[in-house]
């Protein structure tokens, strides 16, 4: 009997097509979420077997082997470990690059010993022939007793006969029963089963060797496990190292009768591939970096002027929208609440969408052309010297767009210190939450028309800029911190280089679609709860305040009509509210900054997430300001705005780098924040994150206002 | 005894075995068996990391994990 939706867990090495043969399968028809206890991204999708069967597949993050080596690897034991896990897969797909098939039968071959239904996927045969590599796919799924599909999952070819194969697996549910190839006491096995409960060899074995790493077990349980270990002088490396050699010996077996090597007969050497020419620039000592920081300075070239024609349309469609709204709509406090208040907050979130969907283009493309690695290559060395090391360029550069997925992506580097530092750190690259406050306050105070050297646009410059002090600051808040952790720990940096591919663009769209999805829907919750929490503070104040400035200005200015006076009225009103109070509260401590109260309010209202600074700017302007056409947007309400103690306007230089340079190294984000917790497993962290970036901010701020000023 | 970060770009080598119990586990797994050929096929910029060619893929290390691969 086949189960109505049985759940199949796909299961291959890092760059075998996993994700690709995911998408083919499944198509739109995925959903994101986590793994119990951990915070893992979980992805499942559907796939159609038959008019009556939908299987639910999930993607398991790429692994080498069973046993883990890195936090992100341990998803995988965790659940295929625990037969009473609720992901515990009823088969699975293992998914093989064929032109590296023993490394990748490795992973197979333990899978299948786990006692779960498995089917072999060969990805990549178009790859393997073109090396000379022919494999008897038939001749192979006799041998090693698994029904084995033939797929190209870059293009979707095969997925019907995988689908047959999956279904005739699910009915025999045929599972190896073959005795592992590695010897080890019946005794042992046998006290783990009446200890910890009914269980195959394998299953036992590996929860022996692996327990510290499974969430299953408690202390007490491990505990138990420990004294076995003692007791049969069982070593977890030893026995782990001779069962991955005698797996290759069976797999050298097996390969060398169902697959011809084309190159091994003819003793010939494989043509110079196109990685290899390749690699030839990209890891050279000279041009690897110049191509790298080419790279990264038209991204944001391109992050800055690309983006730039529909976020203006953006930015237009909002303020026609308010406008249009505050004519049709009866003048009354919700009308205020609709438009500057929902409105403007659902503007300020919608703004950043096109620099998000261009920075996710290229991270996503860096990626699955098998660059980034060659990144991690040519910068170990020097991010070593830092206290980081090749790996946290991945996360780094993820900053850029967001820092909660780049804290969570540290989890495949080994090294605990060095995860920690590059956690720390991460948050001071400029992410995308800070791009339309560095848009709006660079396009306040570096001329828009001004090129260097006629090629360069300097707004683009400024903006460069800033992401490189990030960077900067970044690297060396990381090397103090490596002086000052004293902790001696190995870190490692085996990994593979794979193959440059082509990027898949639909899963480059996947991609962007996911980021701009989980931005707008999570960000934009609360960019728009703080928008109305503060058109509420910003209309009303304590007692009768806000009547009472508005008398006062109608009796001190009797001759003020129109526009000028519901100006002043409007902004005295905000001045005594709730949140002209908070303002004020802070403004002898922002003062030495060069900020006011108004700044102060958005200050106050960005420690939770920086992106509402736009929003709140907006809301306090409108509300303290006349709306017009020409004033309408946010930008050319903060020109306008002047400075009561000079008379000269408010935004100059010296108060424009200061809030950039608050901006972007303060730590204003509850998620990222959050993220630290959760990663650390200790407040410690995200409060020295917290203090330590915040007093970095205001000092370098303090700095450049005073030095501008 | 001659290891793999001994050897120059280009040149062959034949593992013989590891001195590192819990790095050769990870070797192990990535398809660096006793026995199995390698060619040294980059060095980076600074001279660390390499990168080696192993059962027909490029697997790169640092020059220290390297140097625990002793050849024949």
């Amino acid at each position: 009997m086949k189960k109505k939706s049985p759940k199949i867990a796909l299961i291959g090495n890092p760059n075998a097509g996993k994700s690709s043969l995911f998408n083919s399968l499944t198509g739109l028809r995925q959903k994101t979420g986590n793994f119990p206890g951990v915070t893992m991204d979980k992805l499942t999708g559907v796939w159609k077997l038959d008019p009556e069967t939908n299987a639910e597949v999930l993607d398991l993050p790429g692994i080498y082997s069973i046993y883990p080596k890195s936090l992100d690897e341990q998803v995988v034991i965790n659940i295929l470990g625990n037969p009473n896990h609720p992901d515990y897969p009823d088969m699975a797909i293992v998914v093989a690059d064929a032109s590296n098939l023993k490394r990748n039968l490795l992973l197979f071959s333990q899978v299948r010993d786990l006692g779960i239904p498995t089917v072999l996927a060969l990805n990549m045969i178009d790859v393997a022939e073109s090396n000379g590599i022919v494999i008897n796919s038939l001749k192979l799924g006799r041998e090693l007793s698994v029904e084995v599909a033939e797929v190209n999952a870059k293009k979707g070819i095969g997925v019907n006969g995988l689908r047959l194969a999956v279904n005739k697996t699910l009915e025999t549910k045929y599972a190896s029963n073959d005795s592992l190839p590695v010897g080890y006491s019946e005794e042992l096995v046998d006290e783990i089963r009446t200890t910890y409960g009914e269980v195959d060899d394998y299953h036992a074995l590996l929860w022996l060797s692996e327990h510290d790493n499974m969430k299953m077990f408690d202390t007490q349980q491990r505990v138990g496990f420990d004294n076995l270990q003692e007791k049969y002088n069982f070593n977890s490396k030893e026995f782990q190292a001779l069962e991955t050699v005698k797996r290759y010996e069976q797999i050298a077996d097996v390969v060398d009768h169902c697959v011809i090597d084309v190159n091994n007969q003819n003793e010939q050497e494989p043509e110079s591939t196109w990685t290899e020419k390749l690699d030839k620039v990209f890891l050279h000592r000279f041009w690897g970096y110049f191509v790298f920081l080419g790279i990264l300075f038209l991204m944001f070239q391109a992050v800055f002027t690309w983006a730039q024609y529909p976020m203006d349309a953006i930015d237009g469609g909002i303020a026609w929208l308010n406008d249009f709204l505050k004519e049709q709509l009866p003048a009354s406090k919700l009308t205020d609440l609709l438009t500057d208040g929902l409105i403007s907050g659902i503007g300020g979130v919608l703004i950043f969408v096109p620099q998000i969907a261009f920075l996710f283009l290229f991270i996503s493309l860096l990626e699955e052309t098998g660059y980034m690695s060659r990144v991690m290559f040519i910068m170990d060395k020097l991010m070593r010297r830092f206290g980081l090391n090749g790996k946290s360029v991945v996360p780094l550069i993820s900053g850029v767009a967001c820092a909660v997925p780049a804290i969570m992506s540290t989890r495949s580097i080994g090294s605990w210190k060095d995860r920690l530092i590059t956690i720390m750190v991460t948050p001071l690259m400029s992410c995308s939450a800070r791009l339309p406050i560095y848009t709006i306050l660079i396009s306040l105070v570096v001329p828009e028309k001004s090129t260097l050297f006629g090629i360069f646009n300097l707004q683009g410059l400024a903006l460069f800029g800033l992401y490189l002090i990030g960077f900067l600051m970044a690297i060396l808040s990381a090397w103090i911190m490596k002086i000052v952790l004293k902790a001696r720990e190995r870190s490692y940096f085996i990994m593979e280089l794979p193959t440059y591919k082509a990027p898949r663009f639909n899963h480059v769209f996947l991609s962007i679609w996911n980021s701009v999805k989980a931005f707008v829907f999570q960000a934009g919750k609360v960019i728009v709860a703080i928008s109305i929490v503060l058109w509420v503070l910003a209309s009303y104040g304590p007692g009768d305040a806000i009547e009472r400035a508005e008398s006062k200005v109608r009796m001190e200015n009797p001759d003020l009509q129109g526009h000028a006076l519901e100006n002043k009225v409007a902004s005295q009103k905000l001045e005594n509210s709730y949140a002209g109070l908070f303002g004020k509260t802070i403004e002898p401590v922002i003062k030495p900054l060069g900020y006011d109260w108004k700044i102060g309010i958005a200050l106050i209202t960005s420690f939770a997430a920086r992106e509402v600074f736009v929003g709140t700017m907006s809301t306090i302007y409108s509300l303290g300001g006349e709306v017009d056409d020409e004033n309408a947007t946010i930008k050319n309400r903060m020109k306008a705005e002047i400075n009561p103690d000079t008379g000269k306007p408010m935004y100059d230089a010296a108060l424009g780098f200061s809030l950039l340079i608050f901006y972007a190294f303060a730590m204003q984000c509850m998620s990222t924040l959050a993220t630290t917790l959760r990663e650390t497993k200790s407040w410690k962290y995200p409060v020295i994150q917290f203090v330590y970036m915040t007093a970095l901010a205001y000092l370098s701020a303090f700095l450049v206002y005073q030095i501008l000023k | 005894m001659k290891t793999i970060a001994d050897l120059k770009i280009g040149e062959h080598g034949i593992i013989r075995t590891f001195m590192d119990e819990v790095l050769s586990l990870k070797l192990l797994e990535m398809g660096c068996l006793p026995g199995t050929e390698v060619v040294m096929s980059h060095i980076a910029p600074f001279g660390d990391p390499i990168a080696i060619k192993v059962s027909g893929y490029t697997l790169s290390m640092r020059k220290e994990e390297a140097a625990t691969i002793i050849l024949i």
